[in-house]
């Protein structure tokens, strides 16, 4: 009982003091104190920790740089040599003729001007060239850096080219113009460029880019119009433009009791198709795998067609081959390249031979088609190499040279390498055993680094915009980090495509791209948290209005007080 | 297989009759697109929602018949019909009464199960923000020249879907998902079909191009169910997938119909509720966009008319000498089921809670302070 006592009166002892001095103020004053004070707390400590602890963590992103680039134009430069040969010109001319001359093209899509052509056709040497038949030699005279052109001017009367064909294009980086019949006399150093000028900028289209090949490239930013149909065939059947490519091999034998096959594909492909994808690489990655299939048949039934003793599949037919096939034909299923099939069909001994017939109801001479942005069949007759009373299953070796050089042809196309028919009198070089020259490489990586850029460009303006336009989502500094080095490298690639250095700009391109996909596509850019502003409302409203509503009142009730003192004051003075 | 075959029969025999070359031609240019893709949700669990699933496999089958791989198609599906313990059929999900179609059969490949099925995968999915991990298959790897067939089943309401019972996504969400598809063009042209009630509502909000929309009721009305099977307990289908179906049962892949055609699909009087479709923002007309652009995967294919004559000999892999023995790797399997480990592993960690006496302990402690505060006398009015 004592102890309660004594606990008691020291409880009172403590409170007096405090009670002592809060008891001084009046009341009134000590509840205008406390209201203004929690007031003040409120608005000058709770209204800035609400609003930090609710921000999402945006990093700085380069805004401005990247509005620049959304207007951005394209120039590209290409470097244009010519050499004239022996014949061409005489002495006292050849010191008229203008060492450096700038051509521009300035290209408009839908009224913009996106992209100029400026080629700058050095007249560098008067050489004195051997007439040799080679290209090749013509090739050591000079050695030409990616993007830029070689191209020599030989006299009306060389028989280095045909009667009828007036341009020659090489293998390598080289063109041989043959000057016109009228200009073999009485003509002036300003006649003579005036012909050449159309000449060799027609080259100079067929050997590097032309208005349609960029603009299909801009189609990303540029809406295309409906241009001729070979522009938009061309633009559908090729891939786009990807870091890398997966390409599947794939032998389909519908019959293993007739036919053993075999086929020596690791040589094959190490002898034929390895050569293009190196020259290739700085283009892409390319992965190779094979596989054979056994049990597979096309899902179409052939027609037999007596007129030939043979089966044929029409044209028609050819489009539902693919789906049933495509059900059985694995892929890697690590990585997320654009994968290219080509499948070697051996038709079963019941259905042999097997031909294509096109609409015209003829034979297709390769046995292939290919389907865009998919890849590629052939159908190998193997009936040929076997007698009917041969005991089955038969070995049969496949001509891999055969296929091999119908798959090529079909790689080309499917990667954009353009077989665009030559303008009238043009005779165009071979394609040597890499498959490809050095001139449609280039031209390939125009369109390429021209698409690159298109697509980053148009990936980081629509990454800024989504970022701009939902609040909620939170920028990590990897995504800020990943945009800004694709603005650095898009920056660069143009820079580069401008000065004509078509192997950095191309890097530079793919560096954009990537960057650029790293950073849209990265996981954390949810905006899984919309709130519509009803929502948002309803959120805070139960927690702040209760706790508003006091103060505000007291508030009120404050100035209300303040003004009946001043007007008691006011009538107190009168 | 064989229905397939006779199909392709059947087109031939058509097509050999009317072969025009320009007409071919044309029709190559005028969808523009190259490849399908199909991305099909059922956002519905447990036993009595049997008729979301029924649907979606349902279409699943049609659009597998018609020719897209199980590769181009990502199957979302909470999966728990099959083998739910309710099922007086297991292992089947039958679409028909008198179980006339099992829609489950061997090869469906769902890609999303379970849990998976949610709105944030949902959204990933579509705009293609997934950690780097995921398998190819639980991808949509379309490119801009890829016609996409997207369907949604499940209960839903105003301006929203409910995802297995848990959580909304709303129509704005969706519609932003669908401009970020745009904006990386990750679609050519996009059909989006919605069977739920209220479904107009989910369309509303699109805004990017090259969108077409089928739903199958209107803002304020309910879609309803078609018809229930009395053995196994539950309602099979719904009224507009069921039409839906019969409708795509005559489409065969070289099929002309238009989407002029689906619109027509399930009018009042079969469905009770109005079904309705948005075009203004597709860029062709409907008329011109066949059937098959969407549920079917017609290759264009080109003749290859250009070979390159190569001449070059494979050249030999070169013989290793004699002297070295090739190496013997070997390989060793990691154990698949170490039994030893499982037998004798410690019982998983619980959360972490602190130990019973301590509470009651803590609540003790409270208590004397509290009486000798206030004093004995107040613990007779407890105890």
């Amino acid at each position: 009982m004592t102890k309660q006592y004594t606990a008691s009166s020291r409880h009172t002892e403590h409170a007096s003091p405090v009670g002592s001095q809060f008891a001084v103020l009046k009341s009134p004053q000590r509840g205008q104190l406390a209201a203004l004070s929690i007031a003040a707390v409120v608005i000058m400590v709770g209204v800035p920790l609400w609003w930090r602890t609710t921000e999402t963590y945006r990093a700085w992103l380069p805004v401005s740089q990247i509005n620049e680039l959304a207007n951005m134009q394209l120039q590209l430069s290409a470097d244009v040599e010519v050499v004239f040969a022996r014949g061409t010109v005489t002495p006292e001319q050849q010191k008229k003729v203008p060492l450096t001359q700038t051509q521009d093209e300035e290209h408009t899509v839908d009224g913009d001007l996106i992209f100029k052509a400026v080629c700058d056709p050095m007249v560098t040497k008067y050489e004195d060239c051997k007439l040799i038949h080679a290209d090749l030699s013509l090739h050591t005279l000079s050695e030409s850096p990616c993007g830029s052109l070689v191209v020599y001017v030989i006299p009306e009367s060389s028989s280095l080219l045909p009667e009828d064909m007036d341009v020659y294009i090489g293998q390598r980086r080289t063109a041989l113009l043959r000057i016109g019949a009228q200009m073999r006399v009485g003509r002036t150093v300003e006649q003579l460029l005036a012909h050449l000028e159309p000449r060799i900028k027609q080259v100079l289209q067929v050997m590097s880019f032309s208005h349609t090949d960029i603009t299909a490239a801009l189609s990303d930013r540029v809406r295309l119009s409906p241009g001729n149909k070979e522009s938009i065939a061309d633009s559908m059947r090729a891939f786009k433009s990807s870091p890398g490519y997966e390409i599947t091999f794939s032998l389909l034998n519908p019959d293993p009791k007739s036919h053993r096959l075999h086929w020596d594909i690791e040589g094959a492909v190490q002898t034929y198709i390895q050569p293009l994808l190196t020259k290739l690489a700085p283009v892409a990655n390319f992965s190779l795998d094979s596989q054979t299939l056994y049990y597979a048949m096309l899902g179409v039934n052939p027609r037999f067609d007596s007129s030939s003793s043979a089966y044929t599949l029409n044209s028609d037919s050819l489009a539902h081959v693919i789906n049933p096939v495509e059900a059985r034909l694995g892929s890697n299923a690590a990585s997320s390249n654009p994968v290219l099939n080509f499948l070697l069909y051996v038709p079963d001994a019941h259905h042999s031979p097997l031909y294509i017939h096109d609409n015209k109801k003829q034979e297709v001479p390769s046995n292939a088609f290919h389907s865009p942005r998919w890849g590629g069949i052939m159908v190998y007759n193997v009936n040929g190499f076997y007698r009917p009373e041969a005991v089955l299953p038969v070995d049969i070796n496949i001509n891999m040279a055969k296929v091999m050089g119908v798959f090529l042809a079909q790689l080309r196309l499917l990667l954009g390498v353009q077989s665009s028919t030559a303008p009238p009198g043009f005779l165009m070089a071979p394609c040597g055993s890499t498959g490809l020259a050095d001139w449609e490489l280039d031209r390939l990586m125009w369109s390429r680094s021209v698409e690159n850029v298109a697509t980053a460009t148009t990936t980081i303006t629509s990454l800024a915009q989504l970022l701009d336009q939902i609040g909620n989502i939170v920028i990590n500094d990897n995504i800020a980090e990943q945009v800004s080095s694709a603005v650095t490298s898009l920056q660069l690639a143009v820079a580069e495509l401008e000065a004509g250095n078509l192997g950095f700009a191309l890097q530079y391109s793919k560096e954009a791209i990537m960057a650029s996909e790293r950073a849209f596509f990265d996981p954390s850019l949810l905006h899984l948290l919309y709130f519509p502003d009803d929502q948002k409302f309803a959120i805070y409203i139960p927690l702040f209005l209760p706790m508003c509503v006091p103060i505000l009142l007291s508030l009120l009730k404050i100035v209300s007080e303040a003004r009946q003192k001043r007007r008691e004051k006011q009538a107190k003075k009168d | 297989m064989k229905i397939l075959t006779f199909f392709s029969l059947f087109s031939t025999f058509l097509s050999a009759n009317s072969i025009n070359v320009e007409e071919n031609a044309g029709q190559f240019f005028s969808s523009g697109h190259t490849n399908n893709w199909a991305v099909l949700v059922c956002t519905s669990r447990f036993w009595f929602n049997y008729r979301h699933v029924a649907n979606t496999l349902s279409v699943y089958r049609s659009v597998k018949r018609l020719g897209i791989p199980d590769s181009h198609i990502v199957l979302m599906l909470a999966d728990d019909m099959a083998c739910n313990h309710r099922n007086p059929k297991p292992a089947t999900v039958f679409s028909h009464k008198n179980m006339e179609l099992n829609v489950y059969g061997d090869d469906v490949e769902v890609d999303y199960r379970g849990y998976e099925v949610t709105v944030e995968n949902f959204l990933r999915v579509l705009t293609g923000r997934l950690p780097p991990s995921t398998p190819r298959s639980k991808r949509l790897l379309s490119d801009d020249r890829s016609n996409i067939l997207i369907y949604l089943t499940g209960h839903g309401g105003n301006g929203f879907l409910k995802f297995q019972d848990s959580e909304e996504i709303s129509n704005v969400e969706l519609a932003d998902a669908f401009e970020q598809m745009w904006q990386k063009r990750r679609y050519n042209e996009l059909l989006f079909i919605i069977d739920t009630c209220q479904g107009a509502s989910m369309y509303e909000r699109f805004y990017s191009p090259n969108l077409m929309a089928l739903a199958s009721s209107q803002v304020g009305e309910d879609s309803l169910s078609h018809q229930p099977d009395l053995a196994i307990g539950v309602h099979l289908m719904d009224r507009y997938t069921f039409y839906l179906l019969e409708f795509l049962e005559d489409i065969h892949p070289a099929s002309k119909a238009n989407m002029k055609d689906l619109f027509k699909v399930c009018p009042k009087s079969q469905c009770v509720s109005t079904p309705g479709h948005r075009t203004d923002l597709f860029l062709r007309d409907p008329g011109s966009a066949l059937i098959t652009d969407f549920f079917g995967s017609v290759r264009k294919v080109e003749i290859t008319m250009e070979t390159i004559n190569l001449t070059d000999l494979i050249k030999e892999a070169e013989q290793n000498p004699m002297n070295e023995k090739p190496q013997k790797v070997t390989y060793s399997y990691v154990d698949q089921l170490p039994v030893s480990e499982i037998i004798h592993q410690k019982p998983k960690q619980k959360d972490w809670h602190p130990p019973d006496g301590f509470i009651l302990g803590l609540w003790t402690l409270i208590l004397l302070v509290f009486f000798k505060t206030y004093g004995i006398k107040h613990l007779k009015h407890i105890f």
